[in-house]
Formats: C-alpha cells, structure tokens, sequence
C-alpha cells in the first residue's frame, strides 16, 4: 500500500505488522475450521447446500450491523437498539412502498435516512447529557420497537417480488447483499485504521480526557460513530426486507445481543480502545456456523441456546490466551 | 564490589536480571539496603530504577537472580505478599482510584470496621493523623481525590505508604511534582523512620535532594551496576559522570530580544482556585511561574486553555483588544494555545497506543492526505525524528507509551506538544521525571522555540529550574499573582516569601 519512501522505520513495521495480523486472524479461523469439523464429523450431510445457503442468507446484515457495532465498543460505547432501528426501518420501507407506492429508490433513501436519524439521536443525546449509551440506546430500544408497530399496526408487511431482486440477484455467484457486506467491511477496516477518523475513535475509547485536552472535540467523533451504526442497521434493514419481500415488525428482536457476542468473540474489547472490523466479521461468521451446525445436526432449540453461550465464552477465553501469547512474542510485558 | 559493609544489609538482591522484549532492563544487578539508612538509586531515564524497585515491592518478577530479607529467602510474588513482609512502596506513576476519597485511598486494603461495616469515622480519624504527619492540614479526608492536584495526589500517596509499619520503604520519584514545603515535611518523615532502623530506597532525578539526605548511593546506566558509594564520598560531579558517561555542558543565559505582547490575561477567576490574575506573556520569552501546592497555577493554566470554565476575567491575544471566547481546548488550540497538562497519565498520553499515535494526536491532518487519510510513514518519521531530538528511550516509535520509562513517558508528552507547533506554550510541570541531562536538552528545546518566536509558560515546583530558565518568574500565592520578577531581580528568598504571602495574610 504504502509503497513511497518507507525507510528505515517503515520496513520494520509493516513486517511486525503483517506477522502480528497473521496470528490475529488465525486463531479465529481456527475456531471456524474446528466447528466445521466437527458438524461435518457428527452429520455428514451438514456438507449440503441448505446448510451454505443458511450461512449465506443470515450472515449479510449481522455483518454489516457488526461493522458498526465495533466502531461504538471501540469508543466504549454500546448500542442496544441496532434490533430495533433494523425492526423501524424496514417497516418504514414496507409501509412507503405499499402504502405511498413510491419508486425503490427514494423508499429505499428514507428508510436508511432514518436509521441514521435514530443513531444520530442515540448519539446526541448521550454527548449531550454526558449519559452512558447502555442507557440511551435501551431507550431507543424501545422507542424504536414501539415506533415500528405503530407503522406497521404489528402486522407484517407484504411487499412482493420488487423489492426481491437485490438479495436475488447475484453477480459473479455472490448475492447483491454479501457483496455489500464484504464493500462495508473492507471500507469500515479502511478507515478504522487508516484515517484520522479511525484513530480518533481509538482514542476516544482510550482516553477521553485526553483527546479533549489534545484539543480534539471528543463529541463529533462519538456523535459520528452511533450515526454510522443506525445507517448500517438501515441497510441491513433493506438486506433482510429484500430476502423476505416483507417487513416483520418483529425483525431483528434480540440481535443486539447477537452481534455484540460476535464482535466480542472477534476480540474488541468492550473496554474501549481496542478492535478490528475483519476480526468482527470472522465472529459473525463462527456464530452464523455455529446456529447452522446445530440445525443440522437437529440439536432442540434450548440446548442450541445452550450450546452457543458455552461457545461465545470459550471463543473469548481462547482469545484471552491468544493476547497472552502475542503479548510475549510482539512484547507486551505488563504483569 | 560493595565496599565497607558495616552492619548487615537488611535486604540484600544478587545477580537480579529483568528482560522485557528488546530491552535488558536490568542485568546482573547487585543492590542493598541496611536498617536506617537511605539509600539513594540514580541513573537516566530508562537506567531500570523503576524495574528494580518494582522487583523489590512484588510488582514484576526478575527472570533471574535471588533476594535475601533478614537473611532469608525473598521472592514475593505480588505486591501484597511485598507488605506482608514489610515493604511499602511509593510508585511513580500515581495510582489513586478518583472517585474515592482521600481515606478511603490510604485505607484501600485494610479499612476500620466495626462489626461488618467500614467505620468511616475511624478511618476518617486515621487519614487525618496521617495527613497531619506531613503536614497536610489543608486536606480532607473526605475529600474525592479527583478534585486534587498532581502534587496533592503524590503527597497522599506518600502518607498511605507512612502508614504502614514497615521495615523496607521504597520512593520513586517522590518529589517529582512536590515544592519545596512538601519536601521538607518528607524528609522531616524519612529521619524520623531512619531512626526506627527503616531501610529507605530513594529514586531522584533532583541531585541537590540527593547530596542532602543519602548515606549511600547506586548509579545504574542502561541497567547495569556502575557504582554503589557512601554518599560522602563522591561529589555530584562523579555522580553525575556515572550516571551520562559525560560531563553536562553549562546552561547558557540567553541574551533576550522580547518581543510583542502574545498573551494578556486579565483578572482571571476561578472560583475557589484563582483569584483576580492578570498578566502579560511576550513573544521570546519564558515566564515561570511559582508557588506551593494548590496555590492555583494548574488552575489559572488551565483555565486559559479551556479546560476548565472560568468565571471572570479576558483573555487577550497577540495584542488584539477584542477578549477571546476560549471555551474548549480545541477553540485554545486553533488560536495557537497549547497546554501540557501536569498529570501525564491521566491527561496527557494514551498509554496502550504507540509512541507513534501519541505525538502526532494533536495534529493527524497535517501527517494525512486529504486531511482524512493516514500516512503513516511520514507519520512514523515525525515520530522516530522525536525520539532522536529527546532522545527517547524505546524499541522504536511503535512501542506502546505504558511499557516506557516515566522520564521517557514525560518526553513523549513534550513531543506531542512541540510537534503541535503553537506560538503560546504552556508546560505545567514539563521535565517531570526526566534526568538532568535530558533537562538541558529540553532547556535547549525551550531556547531554540523562543529564540524562534514562542511565548512560553513553565509552571514547575522546582525551583532551581524555573530560575535557571525564565526571563520572568510570576507567584502565586493562593490563588492570587502577589509578585513578579525580572530575572537578576529574584532571589529564592523573595520568591519564597511571596509564595507565602497570602498563607500569612489569611492566618492574621
Ligand atoms: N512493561 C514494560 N514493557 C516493556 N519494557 C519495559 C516495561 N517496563 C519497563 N520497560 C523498559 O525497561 C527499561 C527500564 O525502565 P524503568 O522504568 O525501570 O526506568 P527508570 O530508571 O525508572 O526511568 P525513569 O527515570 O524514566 O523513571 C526502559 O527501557 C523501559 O522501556
Ligand atoms: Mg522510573
């Protein structure tokens, strides 16, 4: 990337780099490989196209949720109404296009426009008042929910077959949403670590003080980081309307939890200061293998629950050794 | 190796070595205390004074070599284990949890009960006599340690390790960020432990503190053993040769061109800390500032900066006659304010981020394309250029602030300031922690920014500093501005007094 000039300085980093983002990943892939041997050791059939298509369809909008969601822990931040903005968003695409018949595109724009509005909300309200975002975004948990069934009259919303084409439509064999959740990933790592943003994110979570008396405003940049995350929870909004033709007032209730265990299990602290969006998006996808494996093998709804909190446990302990051991070779040395 | 050891050595460390990745922080070190004497453990930043202390206190483990404690095997394996056996320490970065009070930060692992609950009446009593020892009348014990000064904090610290019984008590850096007064009243304390047959281990970078109350004295250098010596047996100069391998030059009095006026504050106040200040910064020079403890420096610093609201008085800038709104940091910064904050743990650096991340947090965009996109080898050069000019001592600038030495951490800081590249530069307490011969780079730093233009502020306990380097010394007594001098007008004794001018006028 950074091809110009790298002197003395730069060799050495980009290497220590690359050996230390191998090992980052590896542990994660591991995990995957391990659930898939075992599932394929169990039930041979879990090798079938239901089970890939399950992972496939699932996987897009916890993505692009989780995207966001490690931006708000590595603020040190969290945000519990992803579910529900998804949930508003959706009935909102569903009722413009039934109702008020406008053309996809523009339903489409409002429905991510307010999204972003209820994280732009979230954020404001909690720089304003200095209050904590576990408290806020419960707030708009429920105000969103509540919002959603008022649009939709709790009924689900049918929209038929135009609204279908974009997560039907696939280009070089990838769906229209898997691509859009791999563009998002790649964007969110881009800046992340490679713009000023990024590292004034990391800051924040690090060190609030610290970034105000830099002379950097603290506030835009956490205000930014929850209207990012209502945007992404819109377009994972239109994701999953697509896939079923309908908005459900129930969509995404409880997948707050869902994808706050999979950006943990992917290492972002929920401390602040610390994460990594491609290592959220293996967490989405051990989780997502993890719910198919377990259909597959035809385990019973509570013991799959089961099942998965031991994992989500185990996947954070096994990092906790993994950060031991990159501590000794990468040299940390704290006691 | 040691030479004339009368009585035995009460703690005794043998061949101690200390790696962490890429530094040897200490190697093949031989160290000891007897009962009732001071002994005294100098060297530069990074020489591995902290890393042996935190070995002696059951902080860090070494990776080889023994202890002997009253003669007996001593390995402890955590920092209360340490204080079972009689050790208290000191450390040097501060370590008080804010939102807890003053008592309850002394008593933090052994607070009075009665029955199954704290006794908050016992332990504020405690805290008290305790604070009282050192002289801390002006404290509460009841007190939030949040509300509290860096110096304040350290002075808190100090009396929690008193408190303890102990036979073994290690300082590092206690008076770092201590005035004069303060320090008295410590070494009122330490003389009186040393006549209790208290072994004390004494980190300073303030060799004149050193030269009063050593009996012996340890140079390490890069973490080696170089010398263990009574303390009346060498000079400063010795010292001073086997702690840098060279001799110091002389600072250099600066012939000064004042320029015009940078700064003019007017009747500054903020409530309870600083009363009615007003003055005037010029370009080209470097106005001190004195007082004691909590005499509202910090405050008034900050307050011009934006960090904290004032709540009256103007703020005038490169001689405009329209006051300045400076409500934030960030509006002080754009307007060419900068402010390096006392407190470096809290309010300067980002401990786990590089050494990298850190310098150039106050100014990203400069180091980006688009003012969005990182370079980070430019960034990266920036960074290593720093660490030569201050001569910071890292793997390289992608090391992580937290694992440096504390000197090394402060310079870190100044670095971050000085890249920010402000015309009017506030240090609140800049060489912190850091030896003297990084202190005369540093003064030359200082010399070669405002020969360049800069209108600077210090604000230091240390006298002798602020005397050596300003043009102007300001005091500050109380919060109110009772004297200023002009350099060759001041004498220690004048500034002394008027550092106590308004203590005496309220005790009337
Ligand atoms: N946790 C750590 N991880 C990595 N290196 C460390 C760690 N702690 C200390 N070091 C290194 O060990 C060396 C000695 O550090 P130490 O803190 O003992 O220095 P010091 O003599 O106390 O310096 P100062 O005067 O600046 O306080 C330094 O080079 C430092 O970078
Ligand atoms: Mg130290």
């Amino acid at each position: 990337m950074n091809t110009d000039g790298g002197k003395t300085a730069g060799d050495k980093r980009y290497k220590t780099a690359w050996q230390t983002t191998g090992l980052e990943y590896l542990s994660l892939i591991a995990v995957m490989a391990a659930l898939v041997v075992v599932f394929g050791i169990i039930e041979p059939r879990f090798f079938s196209k239901a089970t890939f298509l399950q992972v496939a369809n699932d996987v897009p909008a916890v993505v692009i949720i989780a995207v966001g969601m490690t931006y708000v822990l590595i603020i040190s931040g969290i945000d519990l109404s992803v579910g529900s903005v998804l949930g508003f968003s959706a009935a909102l695409l569903g009722t413009i296009l039934t109702r008020y018949h406008l053309p996809l595109l523009p339903a489409i724009l409002c429905a991510i426009l307010a999204g972003a509005l209820c994280g732009l909300i979230n954020g404001l309200v909690s720089v304003r008042w200095q209050l904590p975002s576990f408290i806020v975004t419960l707030g708009m948990l429920e105000i969103a929910r509540g919002a959603t069934h008022m649009v939709t009259q709790s009924r689900t919303v049918y929209i038929g077959g135009k609204i279908g084409a974009i997560a039907s439509t696939h280009i070089l064999g990838l769906s229209v949403p898997a691509i859009l959740a791999i563009l998002i990933v790649i964007i969110g790592q881009i800046v992340l670590s490679k713009t000023v943003f990024g590292r004034y994110m990391v800051a924040v979570g690090t060190n609030e003080e610290a970034v105000r008396l830099s002379g950097v405003d603290p506030r835009p940049v956490k205000i930014g980081v929850f209207t990012i995350i209502g945007l992404l929870s819109a377009v994972a909004a239109v994701i999953e309307t697509s896939r079923l033709e309908a908005s459900d007032p129930n969509a995404g209730n409880g997948l707050e939890l869902q994808v706050i265990a999979a950006v943990v299990i992917g290492g972002t602290s929920l401390m602040g200061g610390k994460g990594s969006v491609v290592r959220s998006f293996f967490g989405v996808l051990i989780i997502a293998i993890l719910g198919a494996g377990l259909i597959a093998i035809g385990v019973r709804d509570e013991t799959k629950r089961l099942i998965t909190g031991v994992v989500i446990v185990a996947a954070v302990i096994l990092d906790y050794y993994r950060r031991r051991l990159g501590r000794k070779s990468a040299g940390f040395g704290k006691e | 190796m040691v030479e004339s050891i009368t009585p035995l050595p009460l703690l005794e460390l043998r061949n101690i070595t200390r790696e962490y990745p890429g530094v040897m922080a200490l190697h093949n070190v031989n160290f000891n205390v007897c009962a009732g004497e001071l002994h005294a453990l100098v060297g530069e930043n990074g020489a591995g004074k902290s890393t042996l202390c935190r070995i002696i206190a059951g902080v860090t483990r070494p990776n080889s070599g023994d202890m002997l404690f009253h003669g007996k095997p001593y390995a402890p394996s955590s920092r209360s284990e340490a204080r079972n056996h009689g050790v208290a320490m000191v450390m040097q970065e501060l370590n008080l949890i804010s939102n807890l009070t003053v008592a309850e930060n002394i008593f933090m692992d052994r607070m009075p009960t009665r029955g199954t609950l704290i006794s908050y009446r016992d332990m504020n009593a405690a805290a008290h006599t305790c604070l009282q020892t050192l002289g801390l009348n002006d404290i509460n014990p009841d007190q939030k340690v949040w509300a509290l000064g860096v110096g304040q904090q350290q002075m808190i610290e100090i009396a929690s390790a008193l408190s303890r019984h102990c036979d073994i008590l290690i300082l590092d850096e206690p008076t770092a960020a201590l005035t004069q007064r303060e320090t008295e009243h410590l070494f009122a304390q330490i003389t009186e432990l040393k006549k209790k047959s208290v072994g004390i281990i004494y980190v300073s970078h303030r060799m004149e503190e050193i030269k009063r109350i050593a009996d012996r004295i340890t140079v390490l250098r890069d973490g080696e053993w170089v010398a263990t010596s009574p303390a009346a047996d060498v000079d400063m100069d010795q010292i001073i040769h086997w702690m840098v391998g060279r001799q110091l030059p002389e600072p250099c009095v600066r012939k000064t061109e004042k320029g015009t006026v940078a700064l003019r504050v007017v009747n500054l106040t903020v409530e309870q800390a600083v009363n009615r200040v007003s003055f005037e910064l010029h370009h080209g020079e470097i106005l001190g500032f004195a007082g004691l403890m909590g005499s509202g420096r910090t405050e008034t610093m900050r307050a011009v900066f934006g960090a904290d609201r004032s709540d009256a008085g103007e703020i005038y800038l490169y001689g405009s006659s329209t006051p300045e709104q400076i409500r934030s940091p960030r509006d002080a910064v754009r307007r060419g304010i900068a402010l390096l904050t006392e407190d470096r743990k809290q309010q300067g650096l980002f401990l786990p981020m590089s050494i990298r991340s850190n310098i150039t947090m106050t100014r990203l965009q400069s180091v980006s394309t688009a003012r969005t996109f990182i370079r980070e080898n430019i960034e990266a050069e920036v960074a290593h250029q720093w660490c030569e000019n201050l001569s910071v001592r890292c793997r390289d600038e992608e090391q992580t602030v937290g694992e440096l030495s504390g000197g090394n951490q402060q310079k870190v800081v100044i670095a971050k300031w000085i890249f920010r590249d402000c015309d009017i530069l506030i240090f609140d307490e800049p060489t912190r922690g850091i030896d003297i011969g990084a202190r005369y780079e540093i003064y030359q730093l200082l010399d070669n920014l405002v020969k360049k233009g800069k209108a600077i502020i210090v604000v230091s306990s240390d006298m002798q500093e602020l005397m050596a380097i300003s043009d102007r010394i300001a005091v500050m007594s109380d919060g109110c501005l009772t004297a200023e001098f002009r350099r060759g007008e001041w004498t220690q004794e004048a500034i002394m007094e008027a550092a106590l001018k308004e203590l005496i006028n309220r005790e009337h």
